[in-house]
């Protein structure tokens, strides 16, 4: 879940469990609103045509041009806010890219604080975004330096997201929400060898030749091993070698996989162990 | 050597509640909570609850991280199902302008008065500068919002303007479309502002002050005056309420800002823009109700008298219902 060195906010839950989410990064945010965005152009865009349909041209363009306003306006202010609010907090952009809100403290998501975080959308994207069409429109009759000074006061809250940890924009502070990658780690097959299996057997390892590694080392063979068929056996080769020459193992050992499947089980277990009396290793060079 | 790891064991035990939880929330994300059977929604809880104290139990005992990341993920994805927005959309909006709207209004009656005021002082403002000078209803008016009413339009075309004939009542449903448009997206605007310390939002309901000033001061040259009012109140009431309204939470957003009081900066402006959100789409629904008044009501009434008497219920309606709905006795 947080691979590629994401960064992560725990989450307390209510009931009293921390979780942590990885933060969506910025990209994906920003993927997701113009994907979103062109939804909205879309649904305008079928909506005005559909007006035409039903009452033709001879209905007047005025009648058009209204609906055409209350559509954009109608569904620029709500699209968000319905769908974050009826999809648990994803719209459709931000499903496609795999990220959604949750409040930032654990709470529910509640409905005040999707509304709240969804208008203030209005001041962060739409008002820059018209202020750099057009900065007539926005400050008329304005000196250009003053017009320069409010773009870049804009501008700053638009993109407040890059410049905090948690990658918040105005909304998000605000409504005390956090955008979030979707969590969806899939649970793989248990490495550990059954007891009576003969890969667990061929081996015994004496404490000793377990204890020069730690937690770190146990997680790297874990992925290594977990990488399964797509593992390259020159890999497989040279850590199952690097093993054996660090651990002084003079037996011999003809099949690497078998051999680091047994050493994983032997060390996870004997690491557990002296985790369930409180006594955690988190590295090969930690003695204490 | 045969060796039985405990957390294997524990995942051997524990996989297929783990399972069974991942297939219901397989389903839930893509079909919604409607797709589960009533047993199947009542089994979620519990399933939710075991993942979490596997998740503690794998924290404390397991070294395998893939079991670690499955089941932070699994708690995870049933914590956004079990803790999500999940009410039916028609009792979100009657708790919504029974419960919430007023009451939220009412939290903020401080914020709303001192809005009301800035709006008040800036028609004050706008009404004597244009009295003294009619020039400078240009300064304070845009064009397109004039619509080609200035200081030198005949009075005959600024009454006009008052009692428009219902054959370009296309026209004006135009023109309404676009206030509401126009008026939503600048109290929407007034709330976001905010943010910036409030310092925009008071300045936004002032100039709206100022535009209002202007106009009447402009009516009451040609002797208009009362007919002005009668035309801007039935839907001014309404709008005006609604602007102040967005003006109110924006302002206590700014206060939020710069007063944090004992919260943490963040945590109080988290609380005090969620309150003050309610407030803006509520207004939102005012203006509304305003523009379809404005569209209509005034297209079909000519009559003065009638204008003032909707405009006095109108107001009499926002009152009582904001001040008392949702209270219990």
């Amino acid at each position: 879940m947080t691979a590629g060195g994401a960064r992560t906010r725990e989450v307390v839950t209510p009931d009293g469990v921390p979780l942590r989410f990885a933060i969506a990064l910025a990209g994906d945010r920003a993927g997701a609103f113009l994907l979103d965005y062109l939804l909205v152009l879309a649904a305008v865009l079928v909506s005005v045509l559909a007006i035409f349909f039903l009452v033709g041209w001879a209905g007047g363009a005025d009648l058009a041009l209204a609906g055409a306003l209350l559509a954009l306006f109608l569904v620029r202010t709500f699209y968000f806010t319905f769908f974050e609010l009826s999809w648990r907090g994803q719209t459709p952009g931000k499903r496609k890219l795999g990220i959604r809100v949750i409040d930032a403290r654990g709470g529910p998501l509640t409905a005040e604080a999707i509304i709240t975080r969804n208008l203030t959308r209005e001041l962060e994207v739409f008002l820059p975004m018209t202020a750099l069409a057009g900065p007539d429109a926005v400050y008329p009759g304005a000196p250009a330096g003053v017009a320069l000074a409010a773009l870049a006061w804009m501008l700053l809250f638009g993109l407040l997201p890059l410049f905090n940890r948690d990658r918040l924009r105005v909304g998000d502070l605000v409504a005390g929400t956090i955008v979030v990658r979707a969590p969806d780690a899939r649970l793989l097959d248990e490495l550990v060898a059954a007891p009576a299996s003969r890969a667990a057997d061929g081996f015994a390892f004496s404490l000793e030749q377990l204890d020069v590694y730690g937690e770190y080392e146990l997680h790297v063979l874990e992925g290594l091993l977990r990488d399964g068929p797509a593992a390259r056996p020159d890999a497989l080769a040279a850590v199952a070698a690097r093993i054996q020459e660090k651990i002084g193992w003079d037996a011999p050992a003809p099949d690497d996989r078998a051999f680091l499947r047994a050493y994983y089980t032997a060390l996870r277990g004997r690491l557990e162990r002296r985790l369930l009396l409180g006594r955690r290793r988190a590295h090969k060079l930690d003695r204490s | 050597m045969t060796v039985v790891l405990k957390s294997a064991a524990f995942r051997a035990e524990r996989e297929p509640s783990w399972r069974e939880l991942e297939g219901l929330l397989d389903r839930v994300e893509r079909y919604g909570l409607p797709a589960l059977a009533s047993s199947e929604i009542a089994r979620l809880p519990a399933l939710y609850r075991a993942a979490l104290s596997s998740l503690s139990v794998a924290r404390a005992i397991s070294l395998d991280r893939n079991v670690l990341d499955y089941l932070e993920t699994l708690s995870a994805r049933a914590y956004l199902v079990v803790y999500g927005t999940r009410r039916h959309l028609r009792d979100a909006l009657r708790d919504f302008f029974v419960h919430r709207f007023p009451g939220a209004v009412r939290a903020h009656r401080r914020h709303l008065a001192l809005a009301l005021a800035l709006i008040a002082l800036g028609a004050v403002v706008g009404h004597a500068l244009t009295a003294r000078d009619a020039e400078r209803f240009y300064a304070f008016v845009d064009p397109a919002m004039a619509q080609g009413r200035g200081p030198t339009s005949s009075t005959a075309s600024l009454r006009e303007a008052l009692y428009a004939p219902r054959d370009a009542a296309q026209l004006l449903k135009t023109f309404a479309m676009f206030l509401f448009q126009h008026n939503a997206t600048i109290g929407l605007l007034a709330f976001a502002v905010g943010f910036a310390g409030g310092v925009p939002s008071a300045l936004l309901l002032f100039t709206n002050g100022l535009v209002l000033g202007a106009f009447g001061a402009l009516y009451r040259s040609r002797g208009l005056a009362l007919e002005f009012w009668g035309w801007v109140l039935p839907h001014g009431v309404t709008e005006l309420f609604a602007v102040a309204l967005c003006g109110a939470a924006g302002l206590a957003l700014g206060q939020a800002v710069v007063f944090p009081g004992r919260e943490e900066r963040l945590a109080g402006l988290a609380r005090r823009g969620r309150e003050a959100g309610v407030l803006a789409v509520g207004a939102v629904a005012l203006f509304f109700v305003a523009a379809l008044v404005e569209g209509l009501f005034r297209q079909l009434v000519h009559s003065v008298p009638i204008r003032y008497g909707v405009a006095a219920a109108t107001f009499l309606f926002w009152t009582v219902y904001l001040a008392r709905a949702g209270r219990r006795a």
